[in-house]
């Protein structure tokens, strides 16, 4: 569905080169929820934004069903807007606070459908707003600030949705959210992409949630990935040392839990600037078992099981 | 001995639209040396609770009724200068966002001095000060704690940030600290990081703890009992670790089922239905619009504390019987 070779992306500040995405490749396939998992300045979010269109790639291809589409956005054709479409972290800035429900969900529909009656779009409107669970009689005049936080979010799936696409990215479309309302839209979106046949790719930094949407998960570190596998595998079987970190520094709700956490690690020190990345490993300054080499050589993808790759000298024979 | 005893608690905030009931007869006791949690959906009146505590509650908030008890004397009653004393010295807060609570045009380490200043009985001079507030980041293990003393707080990352406000509230309290929310805004692994420091530090200095989060887990790990509060009210009160374990309430079970199990297993629905409005406020139960369990009695009476156990107390007529 969409393939990511060597991406990478920069930014100018007046302090230096930002390297937030650098060199990361990977694929999603059709009906399939891809994981981005990473803390902060991770550059995960930058990703999704690439992806998308809102910024165009330093140096790498994005290919959409083989389509190379990593054009200035101003040039993408309207096609493949329509196909890749996005859900952000912050629904109360994401929606227009100018515009009813209404209005926000039929822009799309105007852009991307232009033969649509008025009655039509009305009619799609509508419909779109029952497949997330809102009423339509009672959303489609109210404005954003007149929503709660879960009924907004909704609000921007339904807009995503707006557009038919077939491949939606989340980036943290929980994270500002009551677990109650982040099962709701949870149990929504796994609706929808069983109904639409859509695929996601879903950045977040909660690894028990990924656990339960994902069918493959990426590990982000400063820009980096480090570690791809299928969900179940990944959770028994953690390898790269920053994957660990990440798993210990859960704190779960049962012993179960608690005794899948792996054991011999903690969290220390932060993120560093992606500004100025360590040479070599760039988890080197953090892991605790770090070696002379991973200062030296950046490690190379190794694959340890079908599937499961992983980038450590560590298991690097 | 009971440190803080909160009775009866009524809070409600003048709005133009009318009066918010918001908190409806609020009971919390912490002993001496006690780490309790409180938890549940935002707009459950977690902070309200704790504001009252401290009494910054804003100007429209009106407190009905009920007393809180400090060492047997009630806060709310007291004249501003003496609790004014009594707050600064005895108590700390940490707040959710460590940029908010940190003033932006003056340096860290001019504010703790301030702070820690007035914090204490006796007067002393300001390298004193500074020796104790350097001693105090490097608790909290915060690299090079004279560049960070002369950091603007623009200059610090998020997690330095919240290391220096839990530096200098744990440099201050002295018997009970409040943390509201103190890891939201972090990474996980910083989470981590901040939760192991608070606790290490509490527990040598053997101070009183409220902890309200979200993050339920991070609740779980951290306190040796837990308040679930749903709409104004406090639902169920038990020990961590039972409460975890064996939820009893149908909220706190519906609660601790919609959140995600690194196991795996799916994600539940959710509890159906939003928080209702704290202008009408359901008559009863304040949960009964949303419960799975409802009889005839829960839309009419406000249900009374069952006692299951030493120390779970449940507000559910499902167990009134017992």
């Amino acid at each position: 569905m969409i393939t990511v070779e060597h991406l990478k992306r920069y930014f100018k500040t007046s302090l230096g080169t930002v390297r937030a995405v650098d060199d990361i490749s990977f694929e999603v396939n059709e009906e399939e929820t891809f994981g981005l998992v990473g803390e902060s300045g991770s550059g995960k979010s930058t990703t999704g934004h690439v992806i998308v269109g809102l910024y165009e790639p330093t140096a790498g291809r994005i290919l959409y069903k083989g389509d190379d589409i990593s054009i200035p956005l101003e040039k993408r054709p309207l096609k493949y807007k329509k196909e890749i479409q996005m859900v952000f972290q912050d629904p109360r800035s994401s929606l227009n606070p100018r515009k009813t429900v209404r209005e926000i969900i039929e822009f799309p529909i105007k852009v991307h459908f232009k033969h649509l009656s008025y009655k039509d779009r009305e009619n799609k409107v509508r419909e779109l707003l029952e497949s997330v669970g809102l009423p339509p009689e009672e959303f489609m005049g109210k404005f954003p600030r007149e929503l709660g936080g879960g009924e907004s979010q909704l609000v921007a799936i339904a807009r995503a949705l707006a557009s038919q696409p077939s491949f939606i990215i989340l980036d943290e479309p929980t994270s500002a959210l009551d677990v109650s309302a982040q099962a709701k839209i949870i149990n929504i979106l796994q609706k929808l992409q069983k109904d639409n046949k859509l695929s996601y790719l879903f950045i977040t930094h909660d690894l028990s949630l990924m656990r339960n949407v994902a069918d493959k998960i990426a590990i982000m570190y400063l820009g980096k990935i480090c570690e791809v596998a299928p969900v179940s595998r990944f959770f028994y079987n953690p390898l790269h040392p920053y994957t660990k970190m990440l798993l210990s520094s859960v704190h779960p709700l049962t012993d179960e839990e608690e005794r899948m956490k792996p054991k011999g690690i903690k969290s220390i020190g932060e993120i560093p600037s992606p500004m100025n990345p360590p040479s070599g490993c760039r988890f080197r300054t953090r892991c605790p078992f770090s070696m002379d080499i991973c200062s030296e050589i950046e490690p190379r993808f190794v694959e340890s099981e079908s599937e499961h790759i992983v980038a450590c000298h560590l298991y690097d024979k | 001995m009971t440190l803080l005893d909160v009775k009866n608690l009524k809070v409600s905030y003048k709005t133009y639209r009318g009066i918010l009931k918001v908190l409806d007869g609020i009971n919390l006791r912490i002993e001496k040396g006690e780490k309790i949690g409180i938890i549940g959906e935002s707009g459950a009146g977690k902070t309200t609770t704790v504001k009252a505590i401290m009494r910054t509650l804003p100007n429209n908030a009106i407190i009905e009724e009920g007393e809180i008890l400090f060492n047997g004397r009630d806060l709310l009653r007291m004249d501003e200068k003496t609790f004014n004393l009594i707050r600064r010295r005895k108590f700390a807060m940490i707040f959710q966002d460590p940029t908010a609570s940190l003033n932006p045009v003056f340096k860290v380490g001019q504010q703790l001095v301030d702070i820690l200043k007035y914090s204490k009985e006796e007067n002393r001079d300001y390298d004193e000060l500074k020796e104790e507030i350097l001693q105090a980041f490097k608790e909290v293990m915060l690299p090079d704690p004279e560049r960070v003393f002369n950091s603007y707080p623009f200059q610090l990352s998020g997690g330095m940030r919240q290391r220096v406000c839990i530096a200098i509230a744990l440099a201050t309290a002295q018997e009970l600290l409040i943390a509201d929310e103190p890891t939201t805004n972090l990474d996980v692994t910083i989470q981590d990081q901040i939760l192991r420091l608070i606790k290490d530090l509490v527990n040598k200095k053997n101070l009183s703890v409220i902890l309200i989060s979200h993050a339920l887990g991070a609740v779980r790990s951290m306190v040796d009992r837990v308040y679930v509060m749903y709409e104004g009210t406090i639902v169920e009160s038990a020990k961590a670790d039972e409460l975890f374990k064996r939820p009893k309430h149908p909220y706190t079970v519906a609660l601790l089922r919609s959140v995600p199990r690194l196991t795996g297993g799916g994600v539940s629905q959710g509890i159906k239905g939003e928080m209702p409005d704290y202008l009408h406020p359901p008559q009863g139960c304040r949960f009964h619009p949303r419960c799975d369990y409802r009889r005839d009695i829960c839309a009419s009476k406000r249900p009374p504390a069952t006692h299951i156990g030493d120390h779970c107390e449940v507000f559910c007529h499902l167990f009134s019987s017992y």
